[in-house]
């Protein structure tokens, strides 16, 4: 298969990891346009890291850490090629600037098949980057953390390490190609050595290299290894500070109730005995934000009082343009949009319909898929102190540039005089991509004359006010010759587009056209049938619809791999044999294939459960964000017919493996999430308003139903993939396959429930 | 006013008696370890210790605390805790961390009444605190290597 080697100019695969600087665009992603702040000893070597006289390197991070561990693996890109000592590494969150935007976000939205590399997409690919270099946005999200910085924390790691040796070099009178870096010191053959923080002022003072060499993979000695994350000790003993925890002196409390019924708005409220509670400041009035609801807020001295005094506000609510929808409504217009269109087609090859028309054997099947919400453990929440017309905005935020933008807006203030402080964030899996909040937290501190305010919301609060994963439903047909090959397969979904949304409401640009993070999973698997075509209808109904995590994967996986599920065992076929036979040009996701049903004892007998109940696999494979994952899970039924997941064998080909610890953390996180979903997860809406309010309608899975997970990395030297998402589609297939083995229910709905 | 013995020290608290400790926790004293989530016991992210119990500190109002001993993660000491502590390290178990202090709350209590759990003694202890993360089964094996490290 054909890669997407382009983003690393035009060496090829084994080229890829060994790019020199003049391959690229030289020096735009290396130093800001303000320069970065240092304390006293410390020099910033560019916009990437800082020495100290103290031989502390502080790498600078420009993504979020939301627990997927991009603070370790982007700092193990820049120590490696600086020649670091890893334990003199410290990290620290950027300020905004151009330099952070994120690009491989961005091209990897565009609606290519993967096994397209064509000009177009490549031209696509690269006005995209260059583009979104100038107006993008820095942006945590897709799965794009490690391979959007790739390159240039690597490269500006290895043009500090030039500086440091230009500096020894010319200090000591020596060449330089004879002075080596290693460990945190600069030393020559001669015994002369200096360390990293004896060396910084002098460096720089140094001109920035023209162009760096970068490391090849055999020589690197702290990428590829499975170093724990850096920032975990904070996390053990309370002080490390997330979005919630900060406290700037003078801090006031906000405490929202919103309209429960999706973007409604408050009519009128009566805060008059709330305001009389102790502690109280204020009650007011707030906008719906960002394609949210309105509502009120309390302003007090402590969480609580603003928390008990809110329930005394009497509200009387608008309804607005939701109250008519319920997600039982959603799934019969979406099924009829179905009866009459086939979509917006991503993927077409050969002609479906003669295939179908000749097929030996037809199979169809109808899938469907709720709402989800986040549920991110960290609550909603944005602290903003608005005073002599600046801002100051902390925030456990995903977009930090579109925070600014949006407390600037709210504000009426330029951009420019909003300081965005990023906190570490309690979960975000896409909810924190939107900045509902900081706009809300932003117009409640306008009124709290000039103190800093820290608005929460409640569990309940953030259930009925998210931006939900969109429903689904999607009809396969699929078409058989008499041996049983795949020849026809025709797919088509309907639901909810994202992305307008998205523009509208982020970037207040006009949304429309297809959007193909509501097809991905479907249309871009490397599946070779014969005959296809793969469409998706946009049908539009006013319910906030967001990212979550690994977002149109996240349904399509399960509908693509249950069918083909299904398929397999219409033609009377191996799931695994049946799958192989598809991806026989596909040596990549061949191997993942394989790999999942050797280390799982695939066709292979299976000893019972504990309680004597028959145990059974089921496998699905499945490629998202440039990962290929293939899950076996084994499933059994309790006395009482609950489903349970005993052990869940995961295989990923994320490309060179930057540390095998967090991918496989990656795998565990991604599959408990998805699991959760499968097993258990469904917004459901009626009149416009959400049903679940918390975990005991909204289950999370729990410690006593978890699997054991192993996790098996597939070696590779190819540039690095997505982690933190791909390990979440495959695991429903996988999971309502081996129901279907078990007991014969082909579960064509989420979550999955036995008749 | 009410005094409340909180990680070994005597502090006089302003909040009313139906206040729930967690927010007199983070509201009034800034010990913001214990974290705030569900508001409702359902996600044990609020767990601390009364006189060595773990607790859901969101629903538990300081007027029912008495002069019970509270700790909370910033004050959690002991054998159990270096244990855990450090097969935490050992297994590298946080992922976002905000779930993490209840979780070592809750373990470090299950540590100290039961110094070998089985598996099924962990799901029992264990599955009142939510992992949005999944930290799951390194919590798990974590707390087993703890307990097979302490003492020994
Ligand atoms: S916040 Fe107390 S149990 Fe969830
Ligand atoms: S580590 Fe994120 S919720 Fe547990």
């Amino acid at each position: 298969m054909k890669r997407r080697t382009f983003l690393l100019g035009s060496a090829g695969a084994a080229g890829a990891l060994v790019v020199g600087w003049s391959l690229l665009p030289p020096r735009q992603r290396l130093t800001t346009a303000q320069p970065l702040a240092v304390r006293a000893g410390q020099v910033a070597l560019n916009g990437w890291v800082k020495i100290a006289a103290d031989n502390t390197v502080t790498v600078v991070m420009s993504k979020s850490e939301m627990g997927q561990g991009i603070y370790t693996g982007l700092a193990m890109l820049l120590a490696e090629e600086l020649d670091a000592d890893w334990a003199q590494v410290r990290i620290e969150q950027s300020p905004i600037d151009k330099i952070y935007n994120n690009l491989a976000m961005l091209v990897d939205g565009l609606p290519f098949h993967p096994d397209d590399d064509g000009t177009i997409k490549r031209v696509a690919g690269w006005l995209t980057e260059k583009t979104m270099r100038e107006i993008g946005v820095m942006a945590t999200g897709g799965s794009s953390g490690t391979k959007d910085l790739w390159l240039p924390m690597r490269e500006a790691g290895a043009s500090a390490r030039a500086m440091l040796i230009g500096a020894a070099a010319e200090q000591w009178k020596l060449p330089k190609a004879e002075c080596r870096a290693e460990a945190g010191r600069v030393a020559h053959a001669s015994g002369k050595s200096a360390s990293f923080g004896e060396l910084v002022a002098f460096a720089g003072t140094q001109a920035l290299p023209e162009s760096v060499q970068l490391k090849d993979p055999a020589g690197f000695k702290i990428l590829g290894r499975p170093l724990p994350r850096i920032e975990a000790a904070s996390k053990l003993d309370g002080t490390a500070v997330f979005g919630i925890d900060v406290l700037p002196p003078g801090l006031l409390y906000a405490s929202v109730g919103m309209c429960p019924t999706l973007g409604g708005r408050l009519a009128r409220f009566d805060g008059a005995a709330a305001v009389k509670l102790p502690g109280v400041k204020k009650v007011i009035a707030v906008d719906a934000y960002n394609g949210g609801s309105g509502g009120v807020a309390v302003i007090a001295d402590t969480p609580f009082h603003a928390m008990r005094a809110l329930k005394e506000v009497s509200v009387e609510w608008d309804h607005g343009a939701s109250a008519g929808v319920s997600s039982e409504d959603v799934y019969r217009r979406l099924a009829q949009t179905l009866d009459r269109e086939s979509g917006f087609a991503y993927y077409s090859h050969g002609d479906v319909d003669a295939a179908l028309k000749s097929a030996a054997k037809t199979v169809t099947a109808e899938y469907r898929a709720p709402y989800l919400a986040h549920a991110a453990m960290e609550p909603m929440n944005c602290t903003v102190q608005f005073k002599d017309g600046a801002a100051t905005v902390w925030a456990s935020t995903q977009v930090p540039g579109i925070a600014r933008s949006a407390a600037a807006k709210v504000l009426g203030i330029e951009a420019q005089k909003v300081d965005v402080r990023v906190q570490l964030l309690g979960g975000g899996f896409g909810r924190r991509l939107e900045v509902d909040i900081v706009s809300q937290a932003a117009a409640i501190a306008r009124e709290a004359g000039g103190a800093p305010v820290k608005t929460i919301w409640s569990r309940e609060q953030d259930l009925a006010h998210d931006y939900y994963r969109p429903a689904c439903v999607s009809r396969f047909k699929a078409g058989l010759d008499a041996a049983g090959n795949l020849t026809a397969w025709h797919n088509s979904s309907a639901g909810q587009a994202i992305v307008p949304q998205v523009l509208t409401r982020s970037f207040g640009l006009p949304g429309a056209g297809p959007d193909k993070t509501a097809s991905e999973g479907a249309f871009d698997q490397p599946y070779e049938w014969a005959n296809a075509r793969i469409g998706h209808e946009i049908f539009d109904f006013p319910v906030p619809v967001g990212f979550w995590r690994s977002v149109g994967h996240s349904h399509q996986a399960f509908f693509k791999e249950s069918f083909i599920d299904e398929v397999a065992h219409a033609a009377g076929k191996d799931p695994v044999a049946f799958r192989a036979a598809l991806l026989a040009r596909h040596p990549r996701h061949l191997r993942v294939l394989k790999r999942a049903a050797e280390l799982s004892g695939w066709g292979q007998p299976l000893a019972p459960a504990a309680d004597g109940a028959k145990r059974v696999r089921g496998i699905a494979l499945h490629q998202s964000f440039g990962s290929v994952v293939a899950q076996v899970a084994e499933v059994s039924l309790s006395a009482d017919k609950s489903i349970r997941v005993h052990r869940v064998v995961c295989v990923i080909d994320c490309g060179f493996p930057v540390n095998p610890n967090l991918i496989r953390q990656q795998m565990e996180s991604g599959i408990v999430f998805g699991l959760s979903a499968a097993l258990y997860q469904a917004i459901d809406i009626v009149k416009g308003q959400v049903q679940q309010s918390n975990y005991h309608d909204f289950q999370v899975l729990r410690m006593d139903a978890c699997p054991v997970i192993e996790t098996d990395i597939v070696p590779s030297t190819e540039h690095p993939e997505g982690v933190g998402e791909p390990g979440t589609p495959p695991i429903a297939p996988a999971v309502a396959n081996a129901l279907f083995a078990l007991t014969g229910q082909r579960l064509r709905a989420l979550p999955l429930k036995l008749a | 006013m009410q005094t409340l013995n909180i990680n070994g020290k005597l502090v006089e608290v302003r909040a009313e008696p139906d206040t729930p400790l967690l927010w007199v926790l983070r509201g009034e004293l800034h010990l913001n370890g214990t974290k705030f989530d569900c508001g409702v016991a359902l996600c044990g992210a609020c767990t601390v210790h009364l006189d060595g119990e773990p607790v859901r500190s969101c629903v538990t109002p300081i007027a029912d605390v008495g002069a019970r001993k509270i700790t909370t993660i910033e004050g959690l000491q002991g054998s159990e805790a270096a244990a855990l502590n450090a097969a935490w390290i050992a297994l590298d178990v946080v992922q976002c961390g905000y779930c993490q202090s209840g979780q070592l709350m809750s373990a470090a209590a299950l540590l100290k009444k039961n110094p070998k759990p089985s598996d099924a003694d962990i799901d029992a202890a264990m599955s009142g605190n939510i992992c949005r993360c999944g930290t799951y089964p390194r919590i798990r094996a974590a707390i087993h290597r703890a307990a097979n490290k302490k003492g020994v």
